[in-house]
């Protein structure tokens, strides 16, 4: 097995205007790698939903990239409040977001179906006062 | 058609990406809600909304598509015009509600293209 080439980016809290940034940089690179648009636009977008819920969420956290010579690898961390039912909130429409991320585009509760929707395989490891890590995988 | 079209329908102004008007686009969606956007959109490459903040550009450039339209006369900050300028996105702004500059779009031939299952 050879190294994986590896991105890390800390994702700020209560940024909503620098929201993305990181999954917009993720997709910089994985172009400059040659990768194929169809995978870039899935990474972007799984990986862009899961961005945008730890600032709206969990007030940010971190995301790694792993990029191996089979597949893509995004872990998404924080350390937030965690989520109590994740059987619920994976369910379409489900959304705990408040009125005013409503007014920003946001909160219609298809983020987490998506992001499983777009990727090969999903985990998520969550603990109410802890924080969340999810890990998404998507085959080359 | 060519994005310069839909800017000519629209009476838009063109507020950045002047280089990609000749382009050819097949596709269009109308949106507020970016959730929306990210969850039910596919291949279209027009996004026309009423909702104007950083985020829309960030969410059409994770879709790969290459014009925004802004209605009812809204006018981005600078920053969202920066934002779109480095991702090449063709940023519009027309006085038109959402409800006519879609149909005005549709009626000249400019569809919706399919929508992801
Ligand atoms: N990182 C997180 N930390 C804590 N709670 C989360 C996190 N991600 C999601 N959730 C919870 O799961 C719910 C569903 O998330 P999902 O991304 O599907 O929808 P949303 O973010 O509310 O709206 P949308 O993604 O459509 O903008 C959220 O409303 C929130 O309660
Ligand atoms: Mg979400």
């Amino acid at each position: 097995m050879s190294e994986p080439v590896r991105f890390h980016f800390d994702v700020a809290g209560e940024n909503f205007v620098s929201a993305g940034e990181a999954s917009a940089a993720v997709k910089k690179l994985l172009r400059q790698l040659g990768m194929d648009p169809a995978v870039i636009r899935r990474v972007s977008i799984a990986m862009y939903e899961g961005e945008i819920n730890m600032v709206i969420h969990a007030n940010g956290g971190t995301a790694d990239i792993l990029v191996y010579a089979d597949r893509i690898v995004i872990v998404l961390e924080d350390h937030g409040p965690g989520i109590p039912n994740v059987g619920l909130a994976m369910q379409e429409g489900y959304s705990t977001a408040a009125e005013n991320v409503r007014a920003l585009g946001f909160g219609a509760g298809m983020g987490l179906p998506n992001m499983k929707r777009y990727t090969d395989s999903m985990d998520i490891e969550t603990a109410v006062g802890v924080g969340t890590k999810i890990t998404m995988e998507v085959r080359l | 058609m060519k994005i310069g079209k839909i800017a000519d329908l629209l009476h838009a102004d063109v507020l950045c990406g002047e280089e990609h008007l000749e382009n050819e686009v097949h596709s269009a969606c109308g949106a507020d809600m970016m959730s929306d956007v990210l969850a039910f959109v596919k291949d279209q490459a027009v996004l026309i909304t009423g909702l104007v903040n950083p985020q829309v550009v960030r969410t059409a450039e994770m879709m790969d598509m290459r014009c925004i339209v802004f209605v009812r006369g809204k006018m981005p900050a600078d920053d969202i015009v920066e934002l779109a300028r480095e991702s090449g996105i063709v940023i519009l702004a027309t006085m038109e509600r959402m409800y006519q500059a879609c149909g005005i779009l549709y009626e000249n031939g400019l569809y919706h293209g399919g929508v992801a299952q």
